[in-house]
């Protein structure tokens, strides 16, 4: 219930800001080109010169009816529904992908880590990490497209039927997410490691290997499970990097483009995807956080603060 | 027992063993008192690790040359259009040689120059963006946490403003206010600070019950007291953490907001501006300098200022002193 009423107020506030937007920016080059009663007819079609608490009441009627509308500029005429169901697979498909490496990856890094603390391994993992973490991701994916590329004869941009041009987005999308979880995941297992428990596990003559998955990751991973649900409704968002660099049609831009031309109904819709997912994200992290460890009770009880 | 335990008693009782001390009253002083000093531990800590000392000199020596490049003699104009002597046109895309240390851009401006009047622009930034971050952060993250009765409110503010876009409001600021560098660093810390105040509010939550709170509170300490003597100090070194990577941080967003059109003026060089410079004449080979100068100048500061970061979080943690 709080988090619709949070989702309405984002929705007015971006309705009302877009609407502060000076009125050039909706015939784009043209500007110059139109009389100021061309520039009126076309605005008054748009619907942009009735009263902003009309505009509002017409958006959410149209909401209510679940019609997103349709692009303005962007593709006019066009549906939006049309417009997101053309782009949405590709960004989600390269983002599972990159999810499916980043995890897998990024935990095994994690797990070796902290088993072998301090040791050469943890140091060149680290090395790894500090690099994607500080260096902009603007400036190393392009070196990995320039370089990678020719050395592993990969194609340099995307296309869709071949599948070989896929694996270096989708490999360079999830290098980020491989050092973030393999960052924290070390982080939590080494606390986790000096707590009585695993002492209790080593004295019982369990072997190292097997204290480490099943005790250490198992604890250390909850904290991570909150953010996995939101991460994988993310992907439908794209990267803006690697679908430019690559060529991808996904919505990596689209919101950026669509704020940069006025297209209002597109950002409108947008902001509203968008901001739904993150809320429903954070509920769903809640609950995956309660799968992961059976301690934690989403409903209040009689102990609890 | 018996015979060896008559011996002491004697010994001791045989006064002409021993001699009456002198009273001190500088010794009788110095009983009770360690020479524990918080931040001197913490920075003999840090000089221990000498990757973060070798970051942190590094880093000194590049931020004073910032600031002393311009003085130097012969250096070029970081916006000044330089003219092929020969033919009287601009000197486009001239390749590294003896006169320009790192060649020229597209349009014939020095890129030496341009790379270190960036440097300073992108590092005013940052340190600008930050400080604010750290202070405003800090003070609503803590209120955010420990005061229960702000809690729905500052959670419903925070949620609608990290929802909105941060394009759009760029996008409005910069119509409002024209895109220069005050713009650049409004818009940063309109938002920048949500991030650290969450932060600080997840720490302050965490610790808020422990039971040495509880009992300041039914001494009836005031709010702000436990705030700033309780809750602070314990997260110093996370808080140092989070100080130390916005700096990288910020950089990076220069950059990402260039990169989406919304960054500096093109007349005014910043790092962002001169990779994005840069990133569009990727595909000729024999130009990749002008990429390659400002990504490497880049990598230095942020990766520097991650390891230093870290390392001064470590030693800021009193735990590790000893």
């Amino acid at each position: 219930m709080q988090s619709a009423v949070t989702v309405f107020i984002v929705i007015t506030v971006v309705f009302l800001l877009m609407r502060l937007l000076p009125a050039e920016g909706y015939f784009e080059e043209n500007y110059d080109k139109l009389t100021p009663e061309q520039r009126e007819n076309i605005l008054r079609s748009m619907g942009l010169l009735d009263p902003w608490h009309v505009q509002l009441r017409n958006f959410y009627a149209s909401l209510l009816r679940l019609d997103l509308g349709k692009s303005v500029v962007y593709r006019p005429k066009v549906d939006i529904t049309t417009i997101l169901a053309a782009k949405i697979p590709y960004s989600v498909r390269f983002g599972l992908g990159a999810l499916c490496i980043s995890l897998t990856l990024g935990l095994a890094m994690g797990v070796t880590q902290a088993r072998f603390k301090g040791k050469w391994v943890d140091r060149l993992f680290t090395c790894y990490i500090v690099f994607i973490n500080a260096v902009p991701a603007a400036v190393y994916l392009i070196f990995i497209q320039l370089y990678v590329s020719r050395m592993a004869r990969l194609p340099i941009l995307f296309d869709r039927f071949r599948p070989i041009s896929w694996i270096l987005p989708v490999v360079s999308m999830s290098l980020g997410g491989i050092a973030g979880n393999a960052m924290w995941l070390r982080r939590y297992m080494v606390d986790e490691l000096n707590k009585d428990y695993i002492r209790l596990a080593r004295a019982k003559g369990m072997s190292g290997a097997a204290i480490m998955v099943k005790h250490v990751m198992r604890n250390a991973f909850v904290p991570m499970a909150q953010y996995l649900p939101a991460s994988v409704l993310f992907t439908i968002s794209g990267s803006i990097y690697i679908e430019s660099l690559y060529s991808i049609p996904g919505m990596g831009g689209l919101l950026v483009d669509a704020i940069s031309r006025q297209d209002n109904t597109l950002v409108q819709a947008l902001v509203l995807i968008f901001s739904s997912v993150g809320i429903i994200g954070l509920f769903l992290g809640d609950l995956a956080m309660a799968i992961v460890d059976p301690r934690i009770k989403l409903v209040r009880g009689g102990g609890a603060r | 027992m018996g015979a060896k335990e008559m011996e002491t008693v004697q010994a001791i009782e045989d006064l002409s063993l021993f001699e009456f001390a002198k009273f001190d009253e500088q010794a009788g002083e110095r009983i009770g008192y360690s020479d524990y000093s918080y931040w001197g531990s913490t920075i003999r800590m840090f000089l221990k690790n000498k990757s973060a000392v070798f970051c942190l000199c590094a880093m000194i020596t590049l931020l004073a040359f910032t600031f002393i490049q311009p003085y130097l003699p012969n250096q070029k104009d970081p916006t000044k259009v330089y003219l092929d002597p020969n033919t009287g046109r601009q000197l486009m895309n001239h390749p590294p040689d003896s006169e320009f240390w790192f060649g020229t851009n597209s349009i014939g401006q020095d890129l030496w120059s341009r790379i270190w009047s960036g440097t300073r622009t992108s590092l005013l930034i940052a340190f600008i963006v930050g400080i604010w971050e750290v202070g405003f952060g800090i003070l609503f993250g803590a209120l955010w946490g420990y005061v229960r009765q702000l809690d729905a409110l500052i959670t419903e503010i925070y949620n609608v403003i990290n929802n909105i876009p941060t394009t759009i409001v760029l996008t409005l600021l910069a119509y409002i206010m024209r895109p220069s560098f005050k713009t650049m660093i409004f818009a940063m810390c309109a938002t920048g600070w949500l991030g650290m105040a969450r932060f600080v509010r997840n720490q302050i939550i965490i610790i808020r019950d422990r039971e040495y709170n509880l009992a300041s509170r039914c001494l009836g300490t005031p709010t702000s007291r436990i705030i700033t003597k309780n809750l602070l100090p314990y997260l110093v070194s996370v808080i140092v953490l989070r100080i130390a990577l916005s700096i990288p941080g910020t950089i990076g967003w220069e950059v990402f907001l260039t990169y989406i059109g919304l960054g500096l003026p093109v007349n005014t060089p910043s790092l962002g501006n001169l990779v994005n410079e840069g990133r569009r004449l990727i595909m000729s080979p024999s130009l990749r300098y002008q990429l390659i100068f400002p990504a490497v100048v880049l990598s230095i500061i942020t990766i520097s200022f991650y390891v230093m970061g870290n390392a001064f979080s470590d030693a800021a943690d009193p735990r590790n002193h000893y």
